[in-house]
């Protein structure tokens, strides 16, 4: 990740990073980096918030008193904070905070599994197309114009819609869809790293394309994307709860966040709160990645270290 | 101009081609073999083992790629699964309404996005430029099919102000002025994504051109702060603009479709919507090309834009 550091040369903080005498360059930029997160209170506070939102969702069962299933017909349309349900209940009288809780476990999946996955597959054809070009290149490059072509949110649809509905169906649905955004920035990352002195080097040295391309390109091309992929990830918890809005993911009485505002929506006058908080969460979380997002960027940017 | 255009659409050629394969190999996906996702559950064996063959399924995939192909191109979409209506006569009206949505969110996403966003800048961090871009970070970040439903609760269930969903109120004569105020809640549930992202980019944009030396030139020559903004900053914060606009129509079709569901607004996303219910994949199918082509033609569109704005882009 240093030679990416190195990349943006001509850079002032860069140059004074390089040539400080105090310990060896990797390990000097990378606490640069590290405090510059720090500092980015926006980062910070959201990665503290994401990791708590999943140390509930993983503990659900232990929070609360309720199942996210326990339908209790005298305690329909609950209120917030009323009979000791903190959120409320929704129309079947079910808990809205284990229903968050356990829901919240399928859209964090949703948005976070697809992603990852995209991220390797299209780090793997960008890396390729990238660094052997030709005819090679042209192809992935062709296939992938073709998923550009449509909406990502209709084409995920359209998958989704003609398999069996489902989590699994969801996941495949938004990481096919999710390849080529990744690809075209391996790619065009790659293309920056290849001409670099360092490569020709690795050429010269004997280095076979495997290795050259494993060892040297990798790991100046992994740090872009492991930034698309953070910002990325608020958008797919969107993009999820939208597939699963339209019943394209898990299938009832479990939920997500998605579905159940889904649910909610057929009890709008009734009992808003049914719809409102499922949504809040699937903002509060979006809002953390992309703020995340921009920390781990600026972060890693050589343009932006403070001091 | 004419040679750019000529390029562009036929470089779209093998996209489209690729399109088609895709939404063919749709079908593919779905449980169960073809004949049976066509005719439905209740199907005889005898009518399956008929229908395979007039369709050639019993024969290799590229064969009934083809046929499907030429049956697409002469405007045959197939029977309707559940209504077993011609599936180009379900889709064509639909198709309509969700242009007048699309088109309608996309007028508006621009006159949010670009006004709020030259305001801002204009009057970088003041309490004006703070306040719309945090509601703009919101906007952008939240479900648009959420943000609908919030809309819902407080423009047309708490105020009472506008419709809570459909097109036309029920007798259906209340002529555009009707459709328009129909169109409201819908449009700016679309919009609003978009336009907190555009209006994002033409702050930066305009903050930029605001320190370009000719501007400082046109300063120093004793313009007013308003010609100059009209003359020197507008024109030159637009190119990144359009680009961005451009890129947020996929985002603002995509959004269409579900908020099509939550208005029930007549157009193609509401059809998809009940088609997946039904899996009604022939409807799927057209649906799917039909926005498809509608987003290809619309990008090239935008290119010719922009081409028109900046001739570099005309050599490329």
């Amino acid at each position: 990740m240093s030679e990416l550091a190195g990349a943006g040369a001509g850079d002032a903080d860069t140059r004074a990073i390089e040539a400080s005498p105090l310990g060896p360059v990797r390990s000097q930029a990378r606490f640069w980096r590290l405090k510059s997160f720090a500092r980015d209170r926006g980062a910070l506070v959201s990665g503290v918030l994401l990791v708590a939102v999943v140390l509930a969702v993983v503990f659900a069962p232990s929070i609360g008193r309720y199942g996210p299933d326990d339908a209790d017909n005298l305690a329909r349309y609950a209120p917030m904070g009323a009979g000791g349900h903190l959120l409320g209940t929704d129309q079947q009288g079910r808990d809205m905070l284990a229903r968050l809780l356990f829901g919240g476990r399928v859209s964090l999946l949703i948005g976070v599994v697809p992603t990852l996955v995209a991220g390797a597959i299209g780090l793997g054809l960008g890396l390729v197309a990238g660094y052997v070009r030709g005819l090679v290149d042209q192809i992935i490059m062709r296939c992938l114009d073709v998923v550009f072509a449509f909406p990502m949110v209709l084409l995920a649809i359209a998958i989704a819609g003609s398999m069996r509905p489902g989590v699994l169906t969801e996941i495949i649905a938004i990481t096919i869809v999710l390849v080529p955004y990744f690809a075209r920035l391996a790619r065009t990352a790659t293309e920056g790293v290849v001409p670099m002195p360092f490569i020709e080097a690795a050429r010269a040295a004997g280095g076979t394309r495997a290795t050259i391309m494993l060892r040297y390109v990798l790991p100046n091309v992994f740090s872009p994307v492991v930034v698309y992929a953070t910002t990325l990830m608020g958008l797919m918890i969107v993009v999820g709860s939208g597939l699963s809005f339209l019943g394209l993911g898990v299938q009832p009485p479990t939920a997500d966040w998605g579905a159940m505002v889904a649910e909610g929506r057929v009890v709008l006058r009734r009992a808003p709160h049914v719809t409102i908080l499922p949504g809040c969460a699937i903002l509060i979380v979006s809002l953390a990645f992309n703020f995340l997002g921009d920390g781990i960027r600026d972060a890693l940017d050589p343009r932006t270290i403070r001091r | 101009m004419g040679a750019f255009i000529t390029r562009r659409l036929v470089g779209v050629l093998p996209v489209i081609v690729g399109v088609s394969i895709v939404i063919f190999l749709l079908i593919q996906l779905a449980p169960g073999d073809a004949a049976t996702v066509l005719l439905g559950p209740q199907a005889t064996e005898a009518a399956r083992q008929e229908l395979r063959h007039t369709l050639g399924l019993d024969q290799a995939l590229p064969v009934q790629y083809f046929a499907w192909l030429v049956r697409t191109l002469s405007g045959d979409f197939g029977r309707s699964v559940a209504t077993q209506l011609p599936v180009a006569a379900l889709v064509l009206p639909r198709f309509v309404n969700t242009l007048i949505l699309t088109l309608g969110s996309l007028l508006l996403a621009i006159v949010i996005g670009y006004s709020v966003g030259l305001f801002a800048a204009l009057r970088a961090h003041s309490l004006f430029d703070r306040t719309s871009m945090a509601v703009a970070l919101l906007a952008g970040s939240a479900p648009p099919f959420w943000l609908g439903l919030i809309l819902v609760l407080l423009f047309a269930i708490q105020l009472r102000w506008l419709p809570v969903s459909g097109m036309q109120d029920i007798a259906g004569n209340g002529g555009a002025l009707d459709v328009m105020r129909h169109l409201v809640l819908p449009a700016v549930t679309t919009a609003l994504g978009p336009a907190a992202i555009i209006a994002r980019i033409v702050r930066s944009s305009v903050i930029e051109a605001l320190g370009r030396p000719h501007v400082r030139v046109a300063r120093a020559k004793g313009l007013t702060r308003a010609t100059l903004i009209k003359r020197h900053v507008i024109l030159n914060a637009l190119p990144p603009v359009v680009t961005i606009t451009g890129l947020q129509l996929g985002y603002l079709l995509g959004g269409a479709l579900l908020t099509e569901v939550v208005f029930a607004w007549p157009g193609l996303g509401s059809l998809l919507y009940d088609s997946i219910t039904a899996r009604d994949l022939p409807v799927i199918q057209a649906t799917t090309l039909l926005i498809a082509l509608a987003f290809v033609l619309a990008n090239i569109v935008v290119d010719m834009i922009n081409a028109a704005l900046d001739p570099r882009l005309r050599e490329a």
